[in-house]
């Protein structure tokens, strides 16, 4: 069964987002990086881009597919996970940790409360399954 | 076999066919031949072409260069030209490692740091790498030189019809034969590519240092074409003049002119591109007991992938014309290659110094050449060449007037190694009464 | 090597560096004449800023028969259709004649330059003519070009040509509304690459639940005035023929839209139907599919593009045409560029010229009767393959496939057992996999084209062997999970090679260790 941490919340685009102030990191969940495969890329913006919710803001690779990434809040990137393009099996390794990869400065408050639960992300990927 | 998988007869396999849409005539096409009677068919239409077995100087993208005979013979090897494209790693290593080479060889020529593993030809390799410098600048406008060879500038204008780029041509210079760097003054922020030909098609090696560092001034980026390879072995490479698309027909590298393919494309670029190169890519790959093998790789750039997405619609490309250039390039080897672009070039300068003699024909250019130059006749170059095949046997050049009507006087001749010196001396003698 | 495994038995292959590491200063494997003209300085032929300054340093130095060895072994380490079937579904991969071989080498062909002129290259012309009279007469379609290198780009080729046709027919600002190219979920993935390059945006129909295009959908698809066209394969990538493929194109045509079929699949087709006969605009034929020009580990291809009357007039030029000196005359083959609406060149001179030849011998050499039978053995042996399989593995799709089948790893995942397992194992026992994970709408797939080129007793043996590997799969699925067993090297670590690609040798690498012994 794939590590859904508590604390965290969830688009159904299988991104994660940790809340630290007004920053919002985000990366993809454990089930996402199973189902992919081996992450050999990492496609990531730079810091200042511009992005609303919803909106792809990067791309992520394994060897046989290519899974586009959206940002569930809006805002500026602050930071980037640079390290992504030496070790992108990060990722694979600790999705929740070392294989985050941006951290937005969000310009509204209010989006991650309609994102999903740990729970109900759980309840989401088991009906996606079926 | 039918009995056993309960069809009753031939004609009910295909009962997924609507009636209405099977073909009940039978193909107008001939009864089948049998080997002997084939052979002779196609060895009298062969012998219709009556070009192929005469003195040649003509060049402008096909080259007719010696190949060693173990190049036909090591391709001819059913293991290589019966295999598909290499997608099980397991059972292609002798196609992957080949590939693998062949990149390294294109690297060490053009000065690059990665090649893929071939494009159709030529022509095709520069339509892709204009669209790859689209995608690598997000900017919308080209300048090409307009001594590139025409038909790569017409395949080119084929590919970008529809993707937003314009291309707009930088003319060539009437007295060098090269395109100065001036004539890329139009160059500003929307300028995605500057591309040239060098040699170009009229055999002027292009200043391709100056212009690289124009270019990149600018924050665009120089492609450089090539449709003689053989002069690589020769003229300071595209890679260390600063060029950062290389594309190159490879047909110089063993494979015979054959009425103008299967060819093979080269294409070469930067290492920081290699995610937005097009074509497959060969890489190193070990197994979990760590021997060494490879695989294609990156393929997430491909259109079997990434769809609409793709760096490229390009599946197939030319694989057994590359492993005939990597056998040729290993054969050959470093001396190899190095003395036949010597001989081309001494051949060439030696006919043109010859031509050059004669009175009534002049070499319209300045600009230093490989193995191709142009030569102006008093009178037009189309008859002219035709009496010289009808009168001489030999074919002494490409009128210009069919690319170009400006040009009714000017023929382009090339001379590689395989030209005797008898052959050169017998054309300037034939020359002689005709102007 | 299992006794139940007929076909192959382990064998010895020899190990071989890079040419590159086995290179020595001072071998050479070429011999030229002395240069038999005035040599004049270097420097007086092109200024030394222009000259090669680097020597060409780490080319290969070996000698002829290092050449030799070299390509030899590594061939060693292929596997090739004159080995066995290669059951890749949509490649047909069939038998590669050698007379066809020593008709592309013969002089009069080989030694021809493209430029030479036209009234000394009378036979290669003949030999385009032919093979275009050829061609249009088996797809049923009048207009054709032979210029295109491969399929994808016979592909863009027509893509272009529709996009041309409905910028003169509708005008700049009437076309500009019809930007939408319909495409199945079951494509190549080349289709929806070429219809972005010839500026389309892609819109996916759904297929059924029987595998065929959803005809309900496509309805829906046609009914906002934006649709420049389908681009449909058929028999379509699950071996099916698309029975409504008349209505499809009358939906398709009722709504200002053309067809194009990929005509990869042409080998379940040819003397039995016709696309021109099935409302098709425009369609690419692959000479290295259905006619039999080798695959060459990844080409040379050809892919030339036919299409009906009304789109003749945006085919690329050159064309090649026929006509006469006099009235008795001989024929006499030109080119012809006057077509002013072409959508131009798409390769430099004629196309891939040695697979026509090739091409044309190989419908020389069938004749009528044999294109028909081999299409009817291409068919009868899939079908044969789809009786002998059913039992052991899943069959996605009810019907009756023409001359591919789809199955399924759905049964043996059950044991976490996959297709690419399948597959690896399938080698040790003598065959090249079949077609895997594609078509993409069919989870775990593998798509075997058996081709017409193979009996009976190799059927049989493939048969055996796929059976043979279900049954490991439930009683010992590590044996499969770690296949293949009788390769020289095992698989390889596909991720590692992506994440940091290494394209190419570098004399700086630090050594490593070659291929060890086994």
């Amino acid at each position: 069964m794939a590590n859904v941490p508590e604390n965290l919340h969830y688009s159904k685009d299988h991104e994660w987002v940790r809340v630290e102030g007004d920053t919002a990191v985000i990366g993809i969940t454990d089930h996402a990086q199973d189902q992919l495969g081996d992450v050999v890329y990492v496609e990531l913006p730079r810091a200042g881009d511009e992005f609303v919710a919803n909106e792809s803001f990067g791309s992520v690779e394994s060897v046989k597919a290519v899974s586009e990434i959206f940002t569930p809040v809006s805002g500026k990137v602050a930071e980037a996970n640079d390290s992504l393009t030496d070790e992108p099996e990060k990722v694979n390794k600790d999705p929740y940790g070392d294989g985050w990869m941006i951290k937005i400065k969000m310009s509204s408050s209010g989006e991650v409360d309609s994102l999903l639960t740990a729970a109900e992300y759980e309840d989401f990927t088991k009906a996606e399954n079926e | 076999m039918l009995r056993q998988i309960g069809v009753a007869s031939i004609e009910n396999l295909f009962d997924s066919i609507p009636e209405d849409l099977r073909l009940l005539k039978r193909l107008d096409v001939p009864a089948a031949l049998s080997e002997i009677e084939l052979l002779k068919r196609f060895g009298d239409m062969g012998a219709r072409n009556t070009a192929a077995s005469r003195v040649s100087f003509l060049g402008a993208g096909a080259y007719s260069h010696y190949v060693p005979t173990v190049v036909d013979h090591l391709i001819s090897r059913s293991e290589f030209f019966t295999a598909y494209t290499p997608y099980q790693p397991e059972i292609s290593q002798g196609t992957l490692q080949s590939i693998f080479e062949f990149q390294t060889l294109i690297c060490q020529l053009t000065g690059m740091e990665i090649a893929n593993a071939s494009m159709y030809d030529g022509s095709t390799a520069l339509a892709e790498a204009v669209l790859m410098a689209e995608r690598v600048t997000k900017r919308s406008k080209m300048i090409a030189s307009s001594a590139i060879h025409p038909q790569y500038l017409e395949v080119a204008q084929t590919y970008v019809q529809h993707a937003g780029i314009e291309l707009q041509p930088a003319p060539f210079d009437f007295v060098t034969g090269q395109t100065p760097i001036s004539a890329f003054d139009s160059m500003d922020a929307q300028t995605a590519a500057v591309v040239v030909q060098s040699p170009n098609f009229f055999g002027c090696i292009e200043d391709l240092q100056a212009l690289s560092e124009k270019v990149h001034a600018n924050g665009a980026l120089l492609i450089v074409a090539i449709s003689e390879a053989m002069s690589l072995g020769l003229l300071r490479s595209p890679g260390s003049c600063g060029a950062d698309i290389v594309v190159a027909e490879g047909q110089s590298f063993g494979v015979p002119v054959s009425f103008g393919g299967p060819y093979v494309g080269l294409f070469a670029t930067r290492d920081k591109y290699s995610r937005q190169i097009p074509g497959r890519l060969v890489g190193e790959a070990y197994d979990k007991q760590g021997r060494r093998g490879f695989v294609l790789t990156l393929a997430t750039r491909e259109q079997h992938i990434r769809r609409e997405k793709a760096t490229s619609n390009i599946c197939t490309n030319e694989g057994l014309i590359a492993l005939a250039a990597t056998i040729y390039l290993e054969t050959m080897g470093r001396r190899g290659v190095q003395e036949v672009a010597h001989q081309c070039a001494q051949k060439a300068h030696y006919a043109a110094r010859e031509i050059a003699k004669l009175e009534g024909l002049s070499l319209p250019f300045s600009a230093p050449f490989f193995n191709e130059f142009v030569v102006r006749a008093p009178v037009e170059a189309l008859p002219l060449l035709e009496r010289l095949a009808n009168e001489k046997g030999i074919d002494g050049g490409i009128a210009l007037s069919r690319f170009d009507s400006n040009r009714p006087n000017d023929f382009l001749v090339c001379v590689t190694e395989t030209n005797t010196r008898e052959q050169i001396d017998a054309l300037v003698d034939g020359l002689r009464p005709l102007t | 090597m299992d006794s139940g495994i007929s076909k192959v038995t382990t064998h010895i292959s020899h190990n071989e560096q890079l040419i590159f590491e086995r290179s020595q200063p001072g071998r050479a494997g070429f011999s030229l004449p002395p240069l038999d003209v005035d040599e004049i300085p270097l420097d007086e032929i092109v200024p030394r800023e222009f000259q090669r300054e680097d020597n060409l340093a780490g080319m290969p130095e070996v000698t002829e028969v290092d050449v030799v060895r070299h390509f030899t072994r590594m061939s060693s380490w292929n596997y090739s259709i004159d080995q066995g079937m290669y059951p890749l579904g949509s490649c047909t991969m069939k038998y590669n004649s050698r007379l066809n071989e020593k008709v592309a080498r013969i002089a009069g062909f080989a030694n021809l330059h493209p430029l030479a002129a036209e009234a000394e290259s009378q036979g290669a012309l003949q030999v385009i003519y032919e093979l275009q009279q050829h061609l249009r007469e088996i797809t049923g379609l009048p207009g054709i070009s032979l210029q295109p290198a491969a399929g994808a780009h016979g592909e863009m080729t027509g893509i272009l040509i529709i996009r041309a046709f409905i910028d003169a027919r509708d005008g700049k600002e009437g076309s500009a509304k019809r930007r939408i190219m319909l495409i199945p979920d079951s494509a190549h993935g080349t289709n929806p690459a070429s219809a972005h390059l010839s500026g389309f945006t892609v819109q996916t129909i759904r297929s059924t639940n029987e595998g065929l295009t959803d005809l309900e959908h496509l309805r829906e698809l046609c009914a906002h005035g934006d649709v420049a066209g389908l681009m449909l394969t058929n028999p379509n990538t699950l071996g099916l023929f698309e029975r409504n493929i008349k209505e499809i194109c009358r939906r398709v045509h009722d709504a200002g839209g053309l067809v194009y079929m990929d005509g990869a699949n042409m080998n379940a087709l040819v003397g039995v139907a016709r696309p021109g006969d099935m409302g098709v605009d425009v369609i690419h034929l692959n000479l290295h599919k259905t006619f039999s020009t080798p695959h060459g580990g990844g080409g040379p291809g050809s892919g030339p593009c036919c299409c009906t009357k009304e789109l003749e007039p945006f085919l690329p030029v050159p064309r090649i045409v026929r006509t006469r000196s006099g009235s008795d005359g001989p024929d006499v083959f030109k080119l012809d560029f006057d077509y002013p609406q072409s959508i131009g060149r798409v390769k430099a001179f004629f196309g891939n010229y040695g697979m026509m030849l090739r091409a044309l011998a190989y419908i020389l050499t069938h004749g009528y009767d044999g294109l028909r039978e081999a299409t009817e053995a291409a068919v009868l042996n899939a079908r044969y393959i789809t009786h002998g399989l059913t039992s052991d593995y899943e069959k996605p799709f009810a019907a009756p496939p023409m001359h591919e089948v789809v199955f399924t790893d759905k049964r043996q995942a059950r044991k976490s057992v996959h297709t690419l397992d399948i597959a690896k194992r399938l080698i040790d026992y003598g065959f090249h996999p079949p077609t895997i994970y594609f078509p993409l709408i069919v989870s775990g797939a593998m798509l075997i084209e058996p081709t017409e080129s193979v009996g009976r007793q190799e059927l049989d043996q493939f048969i055996e062997a796929m059976r043979s590997i279900a049954r490991e799969a439930v009683d010992n699925p590590e044996l499969v999970l770690n296949a293949p067993h009788t390769t020289r090297i095992g698989r390889l670590d596909e991720a590692a090679a992506a994440r940091k690609p290494v394209l190419r040798w570098k004399p700086a690498a630090p050594p490593r260790m070659a291929t060890s012994d086994r």
